[in-house]
């Protein structure tokens, strides 16, 4: 029980950041139909990003209080990273839209492995680590000798996601830029007659599934204290299936599926083999798809006749 | 007859000069030139395949002309070359809207949405792009006030106001059709381009949307270029009727004299196998 309770909030921890990774995929297939995998790379960019401000920050400049540099990081990231999201679709995606399907795929597959390369030339092929951040932790319970901790750091990494997810979805649902990003993903020529500006549409949607991975970055390194260059595309594909899983299109779909492949991975290390975990996460992702094609909140495609 | 204080003469809202739109050895339109009158409203007739849609899809920025000119005049005295404005500017900034044959709502929105979504410059930019919209601006509450207003003026003025939070592909077809044209005319156009809106409505519908094209025509200050096929609404409510036929101009000029064209009348009706060289040769094929 008490194992269990521990790896239920471990699994929301790691799932939060799936799932705040997992709405960058969400956004970006609903409004141009294409799985921007340089997506992960980015996530893992943003982390080195926080990394270099955090050790700047409090090693040089020494700021001692945590939050306040955690704060000033976080919003660093977000700035910097969008700005390479919107770089990245500048250069790579906009100039092939209207091309053949394949090929902002193929172009999103080199800026992957640009990015990874990039970092590695740039920061070293080794794991770069900073000390940790924020210690300590609730103790929810004790029983037999084993305490049930909710550590800080993964309070405040599920706090961000809800805060974020909130926010996000507010601006999707409600303001007049969601609207046009929901007016593109329908129809983008009706919507350009409508006089939206599609192209800048589709930056911003970009802009903000790179803001978003920058909190995930942010929030990787601080549960985490290392990363490396490679540390993108794993966490990018778990991320993928995520928003698959919970309906591609959908933004509560995402963080639902990377909630579930967060606590299926836990569970599994927790219970069975710690190996096989990739395997488990991948399984869950195959069956829901086998009876739920569009994924849990993914609407199904019903054309009228 | 067009509101004559609205219409003199030589106010013109659109001028098409030259137009020609070849896809690849195919020429769909053939130097074709004619002008539409502010406060007017011009009909596009002709057989199928005549290129009707295709000037539409040039004047609405979809396809760039081979050659010619297509400018929009505001009543400031501005000049806008349509053939040349990005995609969203032909709306946002030369204030053209239009509709298609086949309908293309926002189905997945609601209807109030699919009218909120055609202005969308004005909220966006009173909502400081997003940021000020998601602190509650004032200004951002007002712009939207006078958003929601507006939505609500046409879906009284087309009869949807009861069903406005309904998802947009709900409604039936001919609802379908009346919204299109709301939402068209949310962008706040000076010139309403509608393809075909008569298609696919029944004889009552059909009376309601001449009553609303004339409607827009008289309360809304907007001049209408359309495309139709049944000869009904044409007649009853075009001041002006230019006829195409194989990308060419072949009449121009009121519903009464192009009903009695001999041309036209070849071109719609067909004509017996000894006048086909005759005809031919007056229409200048």
């Amino acid at each position: 029980m008490e194992v269990f309770v521990q790896q239920l909030v471990n699994g929301l921890t790691l799932g939060s950041i799936y799932g705040l990774i997992a709405i960058g995929y969400t956004m970006v297939f609903g409004i141009i139909g294409m799985v921007n995998f340089a997506h992960g790379d980015i996530f893992m960019l943003s982390a080195f990003i926080a990394l270099i401000f955090f050790i700047f920050l409090t090693s040089w400049l020494g700021i001692g209080s945590i939050a306040i540099a955690l704060l000033i990081v976080l919003v660093l990231a977000m700035i910097l990273t969008s700005l390479w999201g919107w770089a990245v679709e500048r250069i790579a995606y906009r100039p092939l839209r209207g091309s053949f399907r394949l090929a902002p795929l193929i172009s999103a597959i080199g800026v992957s492995i640009f990015l990874s390369n990039f970092v590695q030339v740039v920061q070293g092929a080794r794991n770069k680590s900073i000390p940790p951040m924020v210690n300590g932790g609730i103790t929810l319970f004790e029983d037999n000798g084993y305490a049930v901790t909710l550590a800080y750091k993964q309070i405040i990494i599920m706090a961000a996601t809800a805060v974020l997810l909130t926010i996000f979805w507010y601006v999707v649902q409600k303001t007049p830029l969601g609207r046009a990003q929901r007016a593109c993903e329908q129809d983008r020529k009706m919507a350009a007659l409508l006089g939206i500006n599609v192209d800048r549409t589709i930056s911003l949607t970009f802009v903000m599934g790179a803001a978003l991975a920058a909190v995930a970055g942010t929030m990787y390194l601080l549960y985490y204290g290392v990363v490396s260059f490679s540390d993108g595309f794993v966490p990018g594909v778990k991320a993928f299936t995520a928003a698959v899983l919970g309906g591609i299109g959908s933004l509560p779909g995402a963080v639902l599926g990377g909630l579930i492949i967060g606590l299926v991975e836990t569970l599994w290390s927790a219970y069975f083999s710690i190996e096989y975990k990739d395997v488990a996460a991948f399984s869950i992702l195959a069956i829901v798809l086998i009876f739920m094609p569009s994924g849990i909140l993914g609407r199904p495609e019903v054309e009228k006749v | 007859m067009a509101n004559p204080d609205l219409v003199s003469s030589t106010d013109t809202i659109l001028t098409v000069d030259h137009l020609t739109m070849r896809f690849g050895g195919l020429i769909a339109i053939n130097d074709l030139s004619f002008k539409a009158r502010r406060g007017e409203i011009t009909a596009l007739i002709g057989p199928n395949g005549a290129g009707k849609t295709t000037v539409f899809n040039c004047i609405t920025g979809f396809y760039k002309p081979t050659e010619g000119m297509i400018t929009l005049t505001h009543t400031d005295g501005s000049h806008y070359l349509l053939e040349r404005l990005p995609g969203h500017s032909v709306s946002w900034k030369a204030k053209v809207a239009r509709t298609f044959q086949n309908i293309r709502l926002f189905s997945g929105m609601t209807i109030l949405e699919n009218l909120l979504v055609a202005q969308h410059n004005r909220l966006m930019i009173a909502s400081g792009f997003t940021i000020g919209g998601l602190i509650g601006l004032p200004n951002f509450r007002r712009a939207e006030g006078e958003a929601v207003d507006k939505a609500k003026y046409w879906l009284e003025k087309v009869g949807l106001t009861d069903r406005a939070d309904d998802p947009a592909g709900d409604l039936p077809y001919g609802a379908q059709r009346r919204l299109e044209i709301a939402r068209a005319m949310c962008t706040g156009p000076v010139l309403l381009c509608l393809d075909e809106p008569a298609a696919g409505l029944n004889p009552r519908e059909s009376l309601e949307l001449n009553e609303l094209l004339l409607s827009i025509r008289e309360i809304d200050k907007t001049s209408l270029l359309l495309i139709e096929h049944d000869m009904s609404v044409v007649m009853q409510i075009s001041d002006h009727v230019v006829v195409l036929d194989y990308g060419t101009k072949i009449a121009d000029g009121l519903p009464e004299a192009v009903r009695n064209d001999p041309k036209v009348i070849a071109a719609y009706l067909g004509v017996e196998d000894d006048d086909v060289e005759k005809i031919e040769a007056q229409v200048g094929l």
